[in-house]
């Protein structure tokens, strides 16, 4: 695409006129909320503001205050801990079940209903569920027990130090399938071809899905990526349905922490503050990759 | 114009067919059975004047509800009146102009002189005036005692929170739990109330939660409060029930040996049909001093430009506080009445504790009256991780405590 000095042709501000025009109304959008709004609340973050904002700023006290609070420092290990557990037994077990459907199996409509219906549930629904099940007095542990082994314990959502383990198990049991599916529709996107041929060199199985297909699913993967990254930084109804927090503050994450500040404390100051500390990790973390994504095609 | 004049015309019909009965909407968080019928007698009360209370409860508890209420006020939607805790959970509506001045109705009445202890009117003052109806008094000061629980361990029932604290050996011993505190935050909360108002005594919980003085925080005072939290922690280790009433409830079977839940837990034990004194035995200000405080409900009034409006709601906060309302009321509710001048005949041994030391004991403000919303909650996320954490020692409390009371002066 060699268009950067053509000269004769109009300005490249107007070329395709209408559609930009048509696209004025989303742009504004964008701009204001999305901008406008950001930079809005990251002023205000420097405010002590309570139930209302008030321009009265009180420096990086909020900012302060959030780095010394007990509940943020928990927030921000239980998003780590969630996150990465999330990421990769999402991807893992995801993927193992996308190759297993893809082996052209008999009734693969059935079971890939099965492994994607729980997607179809709201997080609310999912947390309840799972805090019955996980519930020592009526749940598995209580079955386990019935059964005749009398020490089991299995009670993560009673036991502090890995209570998160319980909110990713019901969080893999909800996304996990979404994973698969997507990338189950990539597997069915690579020609024929490319299995023939990595017949006929006698490479096995295994090693075809892993250093041939998984790199040509590279377009998948971010696309899932991108959406399992999205909802695991905001993650928020699960945590209130399942546990709310607790025990004590040990489940806590950063949105709840958000959420909590703005409307249960009144201190919006605060609320902003944190919220603002979440932007600024999400943008360390995209603005790299897009940097290498996008500006990396422009060059080559 | 023709439209603008049909609109205009309508809404004069309608007005004028309002004129008499007004509907004013009521947001509340009262929705447990004995609340309900609490919160019914206010609207019985009210719907004898000509107007009709529309009942806006909200379920959940005040924390879900708080965030609905103050967003509707915010957003333009207000309600005809909305309850709060009294103290700072509205002051920043009244602040922004929010929420409509009482003053007229309360000097005209003279709530000044009826309402008792004043401190609770003080809580509804801004600026000298008067924005809120105080409707009930809550102690959050006591402890609930199981005396079958006692009974099992073969001990007498303490009489105050030193003895309790000597018989919890015999407790384990017996398989009991000695002390249960619920998950929710800010039932650990209580307990640090408790201790400071009944071991630092009244003075130093002044000074600490009125008076943000940090000096105190330091004092030999706070240390025996301090000392007797971690105490707590340690009768409450392997209690780990959630909601307040289920910990209640573990009190009411004897399978907990006691409680430190605010007044309100009274109403669990007479659904359980138990006897004050016989079942169970309550002790104010952990049994070391004759003490209350005085959190409680109060009801603010939105800012509506509508005199009928106007008029209406000042008809409610009259019907709020009148004697006969507020006996109905605080009976079903297990609350104390904001009036030193009723008498609630048919109240139980405890409140009648509780009523008597509002007479003439020592009465402290409620946190709620003290303290933003904003250090409330921070507090009870401290005290909670506290009670979770027994590598916390309580140094650590102490500096929590302190950097909440200085964000908060």
């Amino acid at each position: 695409m060699a268009k950067a000095n053509g000269s004769g042709r109009p300005s490249r501000l107007f070329r395709n006129l209408n559609a930009k025009i048509a696209a004025i109304p989303m742009i504004l959008t964008a701009m204001v909320v999305f901008v406008g709004f950001s930079l809005w609340t990251v002023v205000y973050s420097f405010t002590k503001s309570g139930l209302l904002p008030r321009l009265d700023f009180i420096g990086l006290t909020q900012y302060e205050r959030l780095w010394n609070n007990a509940k943020w420092l928990v927030s921000i290990q239980n998003l780590v801990i969630f996150g990465a557990c999330m990421l990769i037994f999402s991807f893992v077990i995801g993927f193992v079940l996308a190759c297993l459907l893809d082996q052209k199996i008999r009734f693969e409509g059935v079971f890939r209903t099965i492994l994607l219906y729980p997607f179809a549930l709201s997080f609310v629904v999912t947390g309840v569920v799972w805090q019955w099940i996980l519930n020592p007095d009526f749940g598995f542990q209580s079955i386990v027990r019935a059964t005749g082994w009398e020490s089991f314990t299995f009670d993560p959502l009673n036991n502090g130090k890995i209570v998160m383990f319980g909110v990713v198990i019901a969080a893999l049991w909800q996304g996990t399938g979404f994973v698969m599916v997507l990338l189950l529709a990539g597997l069915r996107g690579i020609d024929d071809e490319i299995w023939k041929a990595t017949r006929i060199d006698g490479v096995p199985a295994w090693k075809t899905y892993l250093f041939v297909v998984v790199p040509m699913l590279r377009p998948v993967f971010i696309t899932a990526l991108v959406i399992v990254t999205a909802g695991i930084v905001k993650v928020y109804d699960l945590v209130v349905a399942q546990t709310n927090g607790g025990p004590g503050i040990s489940s806590e994450v950063p949105a709840k922490y958000v959420y909590d500040q703005m409307f249960l404390n009144q201190n919006l100051g605060q609320g902003f503050a944190a919220s603002t500390m979440m932007l600024v990790t999400v943008a360390i973390i995209i603005i790299p990759w897009a940097y290498l994504e996008f500006g990396g095609r422009k060059r080559g | 114009m023709s439209k603008k004049f049909f609109f205009t015309a309508t809404t004069a019909i309608f007005a004028l067919g309002a004129a008499q009965a007004k509907d004013v909407e009521v947001t509340h968080w009262w929705t447990s059975g004995g609340e309900a019928a609490a919160v019914a007698e206010f609207a019985e009360a009210f719907d004898a004047t000509g107007n009709k209370w529309v009942d806006g409860a909200i379920a959940g508890s005040g924390s879900t509800a708080r965030p609905v209420m103050v967003s509707r006020i915010t957003g333009g939607d207000p309600m005809g009146a909305t309850q709060f805790n009294h103290g700072q959970q509205a002051q920043e509506l009244v602040e922004a102009g929010l929420m409509r001045s009482l003053e007229n109705v309360a000097s005209e009445d003279g709530w000044r002189d009826i309402v008792h202890p004043s401190s609770i009117l003080e809580s509804c003052e801004i600026d000298g005036e008067i924005y809120c109806v105080p409707v009930n008094i809550h102690s959050q000061l006591w402890l609930w005692l199981s005396n079958d629980a006692f009974e099992k361990a073969g001990i007498e029932v303490p009489a105050d929170w030193n003895a309790f604290v000597e018989a919890a050996p015999a407790l384990r011993e017996a398989g009991i739990q000695p002390l249960v505190i619920g998950q929710q935050p800010w039932q650990a909360s209580l307990v640090l109330q408790n201790v400071v108002a009944a071991i630092a005594g009244p003075e130093t919980y002044t000074k600490v939660f009125n008076e943000k003085d940090v000096e105190a925080v330091n004092g030999p005072e706070m240390e025996k409060a301090f000392a007797a939290l971690g105490t707590a922690r340690e009768l409450a280790s392997g209690s780990n029930v959630q909601e307040w009433n289920q910990a209640t409830t573990m009190v009411i079977n004897g399978e907990a040996g006691g409680q430190v839940m605010g007044d309100w837990a009274q109403g669990e034990f007479a659904v359980a049909e138990k006897v004050a004194g016989e079942d169970y035995t309550c002790l104010p200000g952990l049994g070391l001093a004759d003490i209350v405080s005085t959190g409680g409900d109060a009801f603010y009034f939105p800012a509506i430009d509508d005199p009928e409006m106007t008029a209406a709601q000042e008809e409610l906060a009259r019907v709020m506080i009148s004697p006969e309302a507020q006996v109905a009321f605080n009976l079903k509710k297990g609350s104390m009445p904001v009036r030193g001048d009723v008498d609630l005949e048919a109240a139980n041994d405890c409140m009648r504790k509780g009523l008597d030391i509002l007479a003439d004991g020592t009465v402290v403000d409620g946190l709620d009256q003290v303290l933003s919303a904003d250090a409330g909650n921070q507090l009870a996320d401290l005290m909670i991780q506290f009670f979770n954490q027994p590598e916390m020692s309580v140094d650590e409390v102490k500096e929590g405590l302190i950097g909440i009371l200085e964000y908060d002066s």
